[in-house]
């Protein structure tokens, strides 16, 4: 609680057409930790989601990232001030090779304009992708279109992609969705692997696993936040009971 | 020709090292150099040069548009305006001021990565189809306001681009011999295909690939897509220039049809004919619609139906282009 956070929402809130998604919404994400944003279906996770990543601006508040007001900077910014996200669906360029995803995503923080040096030429780019294909487990699919990978596969590109940005923080929207249990486990060890080094933001709609790998949570309910500590104190918490019985469990 | 396209039947057949394959290796590795060989012979091919310069100028204009639309991934419907800025900035400096050839190419250029910019900041932001209607409309534009300029010669075109011998360094040529002509306009398509393949193999390429592939990805990676397609925006109408240039030293004129919505769509009929998205599929799509249009119109007044039919037979079975379904076949693996 004492450390200063890296990402902090000040009385953020969201209207679209009269409808609230987000109402005042008071969050500080601290540093070196993984934090996942929890609630039943409609409760502003995902709009919570793209406003930290900068697809969305929000209507009212502020965000603030390593201190500094980041509400409005358009959305290409973002990788360059170091917050890098993957994506709920799978978004990757179909086309390119593994490699080729991760290297592009490199790339864009070496030059993105340059008309006449050769990019093959650029240094160092090659190997740091490599080694991020590595830290994913997809070194031996390097050569191979993201469109061929399995879904597990390509979700862990998707992370690779993400890490290219070399992000100080990692937004990740719903990780595991759709996959398998084996492949889910896999991707658990994987996100333990690289909170540490970096702060790691999940939003989640499974319990057990997001219990399981948080050491906070922040619970919304209809737009606004109903809770926020650790998994334990969520887990005696009166109110997210309440709200996550009259859902059912997931 | 034919005997490669034998050897290339079932991509399954073709092992790695098969001859074929690994000849398209060294030609990809080599495009500038292949490119400037098929050209260089290319008139020798042909019925009768002026085809052959037709060919290469379409060719040019294909490649220009090949760079937003195949490698951006944003399918303008407003080309014919760059081409038509081209023809008519050099074609007016040229036949009313006397300028010089080697400045008043370079001014069309100039010319029309201008307009191109002024239409890219407007059209941009919009997206499929709206961005192709968009473009479209502004083109229109630039069709009224070329029209209703004096010295633009409205209806009639613009007459009197008269360059009848150029020198350089020494070398002279006469234009009035087609042969001659031919390898003038051969020598700026080919600085431009050397300048394409730099841009190709550069960051920006990858950019302008990254963009067409995914953008939300893209732009989640660091790129401002807004910035990167204008950018491809301006490069394209900046070969499409260079090709209305070219066209009004070669027809000693410019056509008001050249600024035509008609002129916009044939260059998407090149670019899928030849295959959107390979470095020599615009001159592939040009050489055969200019061909069948060359051949068909001999012998019919109803040449078109005969053209449409066999652009919708390329497209049902070549639906990469036949430049493109033929580089896929022969490698299977890109």
């Amino acid at each position: 609680m004492t450390a200063d956070p890296v990402i902090e929402t000040r009385g953020v809130g969201m209207r679209f057409q009269g409808f609230t998604a987000l109402k005042d919404v008071n969050v500080r994400i601290q540093p070196g930790i993984l934090t996942s944003i929890i609630g039943p279906n409609g409760a502003g996770k995902s709009t919570f989601f793209n406003i930290l990543s900068g697809a969305l601006r929000p209507s009212d508040g502020r965000v603030l990232f390593q201190g500094n007001d980041i509400t409005g900077t358009s959305p290409h910014q973002f990788a360059h001030i170091g917050i890098a996200k993957s994506f709920q669906i799978t978004n990757l360029f179909p086309n390119f090779t593994a490699l080729e995803n991760v290297r592009i995503g490199l790339q864009a923080h070496v030059s993105r304009y340059g008309l006449w040096r050769r990019r093959a030429l650029l240094q160092g780019l090659t190997e740091e992708a490599m080694a991020l294909l590595d830290t994913v487990g997809l070194a031996d699919c390097a050569q191979r279109p993201a469109r061929e990978l399995a879904h597990g596969q390509q979700r862990a590109l998707e992370i690779a992609v993400a890490l290219a940005a070399r992000p100080r923080l990692l937004l990740m929207d719903e990780p595991t969705a759709g996959m398998s249990p084996e492949e889910t486990r896999v991707m658990m060890d994987l996100i333990r692997k690289l909170v540490g080094e970096r702060t790691v933001v999940l939003v989640e709609h499974k319990m057990k696993m997001v219990m399981s790998i948080s050491e906070r949570l922040v619970v919304l309910h209809h737009g606004e936040l109903i809770a926020e500590g650790t998994p334990d104190d969520i887990r005696g918490n009166e109110m997210v009971r309440r709200v996550y019985l009259g859902q059912g469990q997931h | 020709m034919t005997t490669t396209i034998k050897a290339a039947a079932p991509p399954i057949e073709i092992g790695t090292r098969h001859p074929a394959r690994r000849a398209l290796r060294a030609i990809a590795k080599h495009r500038i150099a292949a490119t400037f060989v098929v050209l260089a012979v290319f008139p020798w091919l042909m019925p009768y040069q002026s085809l052959a310069i037709n060919i290469l100028i379409y060719g040019l204009y294909a490649v220009g548009f090949n760079l937003l639309f195949g490698y951006t991934g944003l399918l303008s419907f407003g080309h014919a305006a760059f081409l038509g800025v081209g023809a008519y900035t050099a074609g007016i400096l040229i036949a009313q001021h006397g300028t010089a050839w080697w400045l008043a190419i370079p001014l069309a250029i100039v010319a029309g990565c201008v307009v191109a910019l002024a239409m890219g900041l407007l059209a941009i932001r919009t997206r499929g189809i709206y961005f192709a209607m968009v473009t479209l409309a502004l083109s229109q534009c630039v069709y009224f306001l070329i029209y209703q300029l004096p010295a633009s010669g409205g209806e009639n075109g613009l007459r009197g681009v008269n360059v009848s011998e150029v020198s350089l360094l020494g070398l002279k040529l006469d234009l009035l011999n087609p042969m001659q002509k031919y390898y003038f306009v051969f020598a700026f398509v080919m600085v431009a295909m050397a300048v394409l393949s730099r841009i190709l193999a550069s960051p920006f390429g990858g950019a302008i690939e990254a963009v067409r592939e995914n953008e939300a990805r893209a732009r989640a990676c660091g790129f401002d897509v807004e910035r990167t397609k204008l950018l491809s925006f301006v490069l394209s109408a900046g070969f499409c220039a260079l090709a209305g240039a070219l066209n009004a030293i070669h027809l000693s004129s410019v056509p008001i049809e050249t600024l035509h919505y008609a002129t916009s769509g044939m260059v998407v009929m090149l670019c899928l004919l030849g295959g959107m998205g390979t470095y020599f599929g615009p001159f592939v799509g040009a050489a055969l619609l200019l061909l069948i249009q060359d051949t068909a119109s001999a012998w019919t007044e109803h040449w078109q139906l005969y053209v449409g039919i066999v652009f919708i037979f390329f497209v049902l079975f070549f639906p990469k282009g036949v430049w493109g379904t033929l580089l896929e076949r022969l490698n299977h693996d890109r």
